[in-house]
């Protein structure tokens, strides 16, 4: 679908395939045959308009979309090389593997302590206690939060600020070690300290992740990411390093959407 | 205007639209500067050198205002591709005018040194070096106005035509002082205005390659041809 001469949705060595994936609810489509690659360590932004279909694309990543009746996802979406729209993938073991952290933080209505936890009980990654506590710390440390929270491990994650509370959920998201994070406006209910605490984490993380973010703020995406595709009307408009699409992008539509043009 | 379709925020485009015509107006003037100083060298007019001499002072304050002017936009307003282009070119290109002139303006001084002197035939010889720089200045500002890329390169490329006519009126020069040694001082002067106007045609090809980059978001190749060089200072 994408005009090679000005997008460069393929790269080398990709994290996540994504060849000709539609969506559509209930018959009506969202998505029109995309794609896609996802680099390994480095932050890709999905950008564009409201009702563009980023969110429901980064969806298809986790097959979060599976959830939602009447919702039909084709075409094909490999991570490393495993489709994963096939039938026979378990989609708790694919989320493992793909994290999601969400606009709003939602802890557990648990301990700070077992909501970094849930996850490598469940999936059984751990075996003992000391095991467990480790993965706990690292994985808070990880997150920048442990020194923040250490000496209230038993209290409620709901109890931390909202800044924390996003904090928590991105140690939760890889105390489960995944290979993909998926962020769907993870900073957009956040003041500018705690959004600036999440980007300086994303920059961390892209060492060890391959991170999808998708957000509404130009700047964001500009500070954070090494490659920015703009979503608009259901299709992929235009894809490209991060620094090319903000300084000199290819695609009129997508001008008019960063510089906040009528379009 | 650079940029014709407007920002869903209107007062964003107002600024934008601000900012560039506050360029074209500092263009104007060291359009005017410059045809003054050459107006007052040949016809000894000290009065209009002067004036050439006063009008650097609002081109300098032009300077500074579309230098505040970016500075607060980039802060305020995060511009993005085309705008971020368009503001940042417009600060370059004000920082070329601002060196345009100065040239002219030291013309215009030159000129009240100048025409303490006899009149010298010399001086005739400068008038076609300033007419191209007058005409490339007034080219790349229209290219600027009219965001034209095109327009941009075609001025760039006159400035081999100043640079040979500049040899051409430094071996002039040379002829005249040797001819009688009462005309150096005059005609070293003339010397050092003819190398301001030399400039001025460099700075315009500065000036064209940001509107090209304004417009395109690319850059225009650095190589230029160059032609023989009278003074011997080519590198080889």
């Amino acid at each position: 679908m994408l005009d090679s001469e000005t997008n460069s949705a393929t790269i080398a060595d990709p994290k996540v395939v994504c060849r000709d994936v539609s969506v559509s609810y209930s018959g009506k489509q969202a998505l029109f045959d995309i794609d896609l690659d996802i680099g390994s360590h480095q932050v890709t932004s999905l950008i564009g308009p409201s009702g563009c279909g980023k969110s429901t694309f980064l969806r298809c990543m986790n097959r979060m979309n599976d959830v939602i009746d009447g919702c039909v996802v084709t075409g094909s979406i490999s991570v490393d090389g495993v489709e994963i729209l096939d039938d026979e993938i378990d989609a708790v073991q694919l989320r493992r593997r793909v994290g999601m952290v969400f606009q709003k933080p939602n802890p557990f209505p648990k301990s700070i302590y077992d909501n970094i936890a849930y996850g490598p009980r469940i999936h059984g990654l751990v075996r003992g206690k000391d095991e467990l506590d480790e993965v706990v710390q690292t994985s808070l440390e990880r997150a920048g939060l442990w020194e923040e929270v250490k000496d209230r491990l038993l209290q409620p994650g709901t109890g931390l600020s909202g800044g924390q509370q996003q904090r928590l959920c991105i140690a939760r998201a890889i105390a489960v070690r995944p290979d993909v994070i998926l962020m769907d406006e993870p900073c957009s209910a956040l003041d500018p300290i705690a959004t600036a605490r999440v980007e300086e984490l994303i920059d961390e993380l892209k060492r060890s992740y391959s991170i999808v973010i998708v957000t509404h703020s130009m700047q964001q995406a500009a500070r954070v990411s090494q490659r920015t595709a703009f979503f608009h009307l259901g299709i992929v408009v235009e894809v490209g390093e991060t620094e090319q699409i903000f300084t000199n992008p290819r695609d009129e539509r997508t001008q008019g959407y960063i510089t906040g043009r009528y379009g | 205007m650079p940029n014709s379709d407007a920002h869903i925020v209107r007062s964003y485009s107002d600024e934008l639209q601000n900012i560039s015509a506050l360029v074209a107006k500092m263009g104007g003037l060291a359009e005017t500067i410059l045809t003054d100083a050459m107006t007052a060298l040949v016809k000894r007019d000290a009065d209009l050198s002067t004036q050439a001499i006063q009008a650097d002072k609002r081109v300098d304050n032009l300077d500074a205002e579309i230098e505040y002017q970016v500075v607060r936009m980039l802060a305020l307003r995060q511009p993005m591709a085309v705008d971020l282009r368009s503001i940042i070119s417009a600060l370059k290109i004000a920082q070329s005018l601002e060196r345009i002139a100065d040239h002219a303006k030291n013309g215009a001084k030159r000129a009240l040194v100048i025409n303490q002197s006899p009149p010298m035939d010399a001086t005739r010889g400068i008038v076609r070096l300033s007419d191209v720089a007058r005409e490339m200045l007034r080219s790349v500002l229209d290219a600027y106005v009219n965001s034209d890329a095109e327009g941009a390169v075609k001025v760039r490329d006159r400035d081999e035509d100043l640079d040979v006519l500049y040899d051409g009126y430094f071996r002039e020069c040379l002829t005249y002082m040797m001819e009688d040694n009462r005309n150096i001082t005059a005609a070293t002067h003339l010397l050092f205005i003819a190398k301001n106007i030399e400039r001025i045609g460099d700075h315009c090809t500065n000036i064209a390659e940001n509107v090209y980059y304004m417009q395109t978001g690319e850059r225009l190749s650095t190589a230029r041809p160059k032609g023989e060089d009278a003074m011997g200072l080519k590198a080889e």
